[in-house]
């Protein structure tokens, strides 16, 4: 990775305010961050200071209410809504803390979604899930249900359904917090090795300090703010 | 995407059933109900069906449906036989009159009498004997639900079972005798008293002595003739009401829709089944999209446009749909089957299969209506909340 890679995310001074009945929430109170090509980044913090909201901006599920977040050079806000669809859908991959599958598709079928919501055929779609299924270790779970599969096994699947359309950006929201600490271990592992590389870039929000030691940086949030941006290797 | 819809849609094995079978109820009362409601309603008039033969029925032009009998003088016969374009013109007699029954108990039967020379009018089927038999002296024919019900004869072992009319029985219809001379079948219809078939000159015999006599002239028109324009100069010469056949069923139908219950109690079933139908499919079709409301966000997180959504909805409401509808269709088929040989009223056209498919298609629009305004609503940002 060299220093003028260009950036994956770039956000200026984003604020976000929740209006709940007469009350204003102020969970990003003007966000800078940039995010590069070829790198996790993480997003740590207590848990209500705007991680969440954080990546829904920048993987485009939220729009920001002033400042600017581009992926890619894009700011999504400026799309109109299919524009918007067909830029989440082709560059975003998402991995939740709920694992997020759908209960009555098989493994198979789970990781095809986002190939059929890119118009590729069902048959061709279910062929290059199963692949990917194979590189996070389930290739011989691909008939199961996710109701049979483990919670580790669930969200190996998510991370394969995050992979299969080959996106630019992966967006993870406490990937780990509701497995174990071995099965969470693999799961980072499996983000790094299978997930990352050099065209592509992982923000993962987390508040589970045993993972901090997989990221290339880490963000420090506290109350919609980012108080510092840290090389892992540095002590925090 | 339709095959993920049609997954989520049957991986929900309780919700699924619960829609289908709202759904099947609906259709089946929707379709049952009326089923019987038009095989009641056609009854008011298969005794014009049965007698097919004439063009055109003439009579009082007060008479408000078939069994409203007003008699005409015996002259009214020849001025309608002198109108241009009637090929003939015969006299009908009906009218309810007693029997007296073998044990001296009475009942009352519906009379009907033909014209003595043609015996045009006769019951549709003949079971036992010829219509021809009407000619021999004091003859009458009965038809066969009244023969083996209310005209049988007790039975003569104490105890035993009625024995059915047969022929060359005796009847006293007003003190007067008759011959059981046939058995026949008839259609039918509102009135549950016995039929019994004679000629018109028994018919007014067995009557008590009136002025009038005459209840309707049957006629044919010449042939090509036009018979709308033929019932119109017939009433302008003779002052009687002259109605087509398909006129004088639609009367008698009209007079039984406006004045019996009937039409309001069918109506009220095939609302109750609309309703109750349409809330528990509705309710559960909404209750599974609510409950797969995350899945929705999901996808449409994931990039799935509005308009995707709307149709994977649509197509899992047409689903549900087509099987509730085809199986309530299916199970009033199969009532009716079973029916068949009942007194059950029962009557499927296809314009039923019309109607309860626009009713169970509202429901399914509905239900649909409702899921899809929450899911196009939805915050996909919802994916992330825990
Ligand atoms: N949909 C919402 N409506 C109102 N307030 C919200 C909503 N989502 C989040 N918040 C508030 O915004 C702040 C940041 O929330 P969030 O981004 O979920 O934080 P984190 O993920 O770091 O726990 C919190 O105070 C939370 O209560
Ligand atoms: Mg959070």
């Amino acid at each position: 990775m060299n220093g003028q890679s260009t950036a994956a995310v770039r956000c200026k001074s984003v604020v976000k305010t929740y209006d709940t009945g007469g009350d204003k929430v102020v969970a990003l109170g003007g966000i800078d961050l940039e995010i590069h090509m070829g790198e996790l980044m993480m997003l740590v913090g207590p848990s209500g200071c705007g991680k969440t909201t954080l990546i829904s901006v920048i993987a485009g599920i939220l729009d920001q209410d002033s400042g600017s977040c581009e992926v890619f050079g894009e700011d999504m806000l400026h799309m109109r809504s299919n524009q918007k669809l067909k830029f989440r859908a082709r560059n975003i991959g998402f991995v939740f803390q709920a694992y997020n599958l759908l209960p009555s598709l098989n493994a198979v079928e789970n990781v095809s979604v986002p190939l059929i919501i890119n118009g590729v055929k069902r048959q061709t779609a279910e062929y290059r899930a199963a692949k990917v299924l194979e590189q996070v270790g389930l290739g011989a779970r691909g008939k199961s249900l996710p109701s049979q599969l483990s919670g580790g096994q669930q969200q190996r699947v998510a991370i394969a359904r995050a992979l299969v359309h080959d996106p630019k950006l992966i967006v993870c929201d406490e990937p780990t917090s509701a497995l174990d600490h071995e099965t969470g271990h693999t799961v980072m592992e499996l983000l790094k090795d299978v997930a990352l590389h050099d065209d592509r870039a992982l923000v993962i929000v987390t508040h589970d300090s045993r993972i901090f030691g997989f990221a290339d940086r880490i963000a420090r949030m506290d109350d919609g703010h980012i108080d510092k941006v840290v090389d892992s290797s540095d002590k925090l | 995407m339709n095959h993920i819809a049609l997954k989520m849609l049957m991986g929900d094995r309780g919700k699924y059933l619960g829609i289908i079978m709202g759904l099947t109820f609906a259709s089946l009362i929707m379709t049952q109900q009326p089923a019987i409601f038009v095989g009641l309603m056609s009854r008011s008039f298969s005794f014009i069906s049965d007698l097919g033969l004439p063009d055109i029925w003439v009579m009082d032009p007060k008479v408000q449906f078939i069994d409203d009998v007003k008699p005409l003088q015996d002259t009214k016969l020849y001025r309608v036989r002198g109108v241009a374009g009637v090929k003939w013109a015969m006299p009908l007699y009906k009218g309810l009159l007693k029997a007296r029954m073998a044990d001296g108990t009475f009942q009352t039967c519906n009379v009907i009498g033909l014209d003595d020379a043609t015996l045009i009018g006769g019951p549709p089927v003949m079971l036992e004997g010829k219509l021809e038999d009407l000619r021999r002296s004091d003859g009458v024919i009965v038809d066969i639900d009244g023969a083996i019900d209310k005209l049988a004869k007790p039975s003569k072992i104490k105890g035993g079972k009625p024995e059915p009319l047969k022929i060359g029985d005796t009847l006293e219809l007003n003190d007067k005798r008759a011959i059981v001379v046939g058995i026949a079948k008839t259609t039918k219809t509102f009135q549950s008293q016995p039929v019994i078939y004679t000629t018109y000159s028994r018919a007014v015999r067995f009557a008590p002595r009136e002025r009038k006599m005459l209840s309707f002239v049957l006629v044919k028109a010449m042939p090509g003739e036009n018979i709308p324009l033929l019932t119109r100069r017939i009433t302008e010469s003779t002052g009687l009401a002259a109605y087509t056949q398909q006129e004088f069923k639609d009367l008698t139908w009209g007079y039984f829709m406006k004045n019996t219950g009937i039409p309001i109690n069918f109506g009220i079933s095939v609302t109750l089944g609309f309703i109750v139908g349409a809330a528990i499919a509705g309710q559960t079709f909404y209750n599974f999209t609510l409950e797969n409301l995350r899945q929705f966000g999901v996808l449409k997180a994931m990039g799935t446009s509005n308009w995707t959504l709307l149709r994977m909805i649509l197509l899992q409401a047409i689903l549900v749909g087509l099987i509730g509808y085809g199986l309530g269709v299916g199970l009033t088929a199969l009532f009716g089957y079973a029916m068949r040989n009942t007194i059950m009223a029962f009557k499927f056209p296809w314009q039923l299969l019309v109607f309860s498919g626009f009713g169970v298609t509202l429901i399914c629009v509905f239900a649909a209506l409702i899921s899809i305004r929450k899911v196009i609503k939805l915050e996909p940002a919802i994916v992330f909340k825990g």
